[in-house]
């Protein structure tokens, strides 16, 4: 863990080496997910409501995953890069270091510049959280954060899920694409608008559903049950990431260097 | 012109090679396609006063969006033209005998053609025979068809024009990501790949009705479905041509003048 950190600090360092280049690029992620966002503001305002869900509450479920989504994208990057790791080689090299591979490809890339992402689904979440009439407990609060580490652990697995893709086909593949912006562009709405299948599938095979939606309808009053049933619901998310680790220890040992 | 055709040929047969790349783009253009009909549905479900664009309209919309991607996506960009630019090999571009804005505007067109046509036709196969509410419906007639084509075609021209226009911005800027990003994220927005145009509020349609951007992908598409009749749609070609001038001449005007400032980076 330490070395992880360590690692931080060196990319960091090294990016901010060209400050004007590092601004316009985390400005410019400040924008895409904010042109989304404003997509979703104007469906709601010409409609009005989405099939019983106020915007604000829409807005909730939609910072809680842009958040989980932007930090994992920041701190699990190297995954999402790997494919380049391996093509060019590099991954010999991790390999004979005395150190675990998770962490060192963990280390190998960071991109701060998807802070800008960060700042705006926290606008977006503060935004939501002021316009809606929640009454607060510990155990919310406690939810709440839940939900974004949750969400963070899901994401991270299916990067890590992608990244082994690699080990066999050497490159990365769009498919990726279906789980990790796929599934950040359909956790941002309230599952329950969607198909009955899809629904089940994003609830018991990836637990976006664990960590947005029933959760969700705790914060707001929705829900029948105790509370501490829905705050530890999030956790379900590690039992999505621990097989994801596995397949990529499977995926190390399988791995042949291309030989570049 | 004959060259500009090999070049176009061979940008061609070089992209058809990544065959399994374009089975993962279907797969992926069908599950968002899937994903943004079904928060559409959920929209228009309980919708009292009757929105500008039908259900039916937006479905379609929404399947020739996903078919069309690498035709209109302001954020595909050619890797290699960076390439040529910050690393010092505009050098033998220039040497070329033809002209640079030519050479690299077919190269532009025929990159995003070839990567369409492989996958355009099984999604189409497919979108059309899918159930309701899902599935495309076919353009009115026989005349709002051969009107879609002709507008799609300048669209395409038209965002290669401003894609160039990016790429030339990198003799100033050096940098491309950044600004690319931005231009990419406003015009897209402004093109109506995020949300149909007749769906956003009314400031927002004058906005987009100033710029050139919506012309590359919301009138195109609303052709197809009929939200644009015909007679409407002969207007808009002539408004394509407009700005396809507009933007060719300026990317010629800037490419000039880059070039005669032009520093070749090292060796």
């Amino acid at each position: 863990m330490l070395l992880y950190f360590k690692y931080l600090s060196i990319l960091f360092r090294s990016q901010m080496q060209y400050r004007t280049s590092f601004w316009l690029l985390t400005f410019g992620q400040l924008l895409l997910p904010f042109a989304v966002f404003a997509g979703l503001y104007f469906l709601f305002s010409r409609f009005g409501e989405l099939q019983g869900w106020s915007f604000f509450e829409a807005a909730l479920c939609f910072g809680v995953i842009h958040m989980a989504f932007s930090l994992s994208e920041c701190f699990v990057r190297g995954f999402d890069m790997f494919s380049s790791l391996v093509v060019s080689g590099e991954f010999d090299r991790l390999l004979v270091r005395p150190r675990s591979t998770v962490v060192q490809v963990l280390g190998s890339k960071f991109e701060f510049t998807r802070f800008g992402r960060l700042v705006q689904s926290a606008a977006v979440l503060g935004w939501a959280l002021r316009n809606l009439p929640i009454a607060w407990t510990p155990l919310k609060a406690l939810t709440l954060l839940m939900m974004v580490a949750g969400g963070i652990l899901i994401f991270s697995g299916i990067f890590i899920l992608n990244a082994t893709l690699c080990f066999w086909t050497v490159q990365g593949l769009e498919v990726g694409n279906v789980l990790t912006d796929g599934g950040r562009e359909m956790a941002q709405y309230p599952l329950n608008i969607y198909h009955k299948r899809v629904t089940l599938f994003f609830t018991f095979i990836i637990p976006f559903g664990c960590v947005s939606y029933l959760p969700l309808l705790f914060l707001l009053g929705r829900a029948e049950g105790h509370g501490l049933l829905y705050a530890l619901l999030p956790l379900t998310s590690i039992l999505f990431l621990l097989p994801c680790l596995a397949v990529w220890q499977i995926g190390v040992r399988h791995y042949r260097s291309t030989g570049s | 012109m004959k060259m500009y055709l090999s070049v176009a040929k061979l940008r061609f047969v070089t992209n058809l090679q990544y065959r399994t790349a374009a089975f993962a783009g279907i797969v992926t253009q069908l599950f968002f396609g899937f994903i943004f009909i079904m928060v559409y549905v959920a929209f228009y479900s309980r919708s009292s006063a009757a929105p500008p664009m039908s259900l039916q309209e937006v479905v379609t919309y929404i399947w020739l969006q996903q078919m069309f991607l690498g035709l209109i996506a302001l954020y595909f960009r050619d890797p290699d033209i960076f390439e040529l630019i910050t690393g010092g090999n505009i050098a033998y571009e220039l040497c070329r005998p033809c002209g640079i804005y030519g050479f690299w505007f077919t190269k532009v067109l025929a990159t995003r053609v070839s990567g369409v046509v492989l996958r355009c036709f099984p999604v189409l196969l497919i979108v059309l025979l899918l159930p309701e509410p899902y599935g495309m419906s076919l353009p009115p007639g026989i005349g709002a068809f051969l009107l879609f084509l002709l507008s799609l075609f300048l669209g395409l021209l038209m965002v290669c024009a401003i894609s160039l226009l990016i790429y030339i911005s990198i003799f100033w800027t050096m940098s491309p990501a950044g600004s690319i990003l931005m231009v990419a994220a406003a015009g897209e927005f402004l093109a109506g790949m995020i949300l149909p145009i007749p769906l956003m509020p009314g400031w927002m349609q004058q906005l987009a009705n100033l710029l050139p951007f919506r012309w590359t992908v919301d009138f195109p598409f609303r052709v197809y479905t009929g939200n644009i009749p015909v007679e409407e749609a002969l207007m808009g070609n002539l408004v394509q041509l407009f700005w396809l001038a507009l933007l060719i001449g300026l990317g010629l005007l800037l490419i000039s003048r880059a070039l005669r400032r032009v520093v070749v980076q090292g060796g």
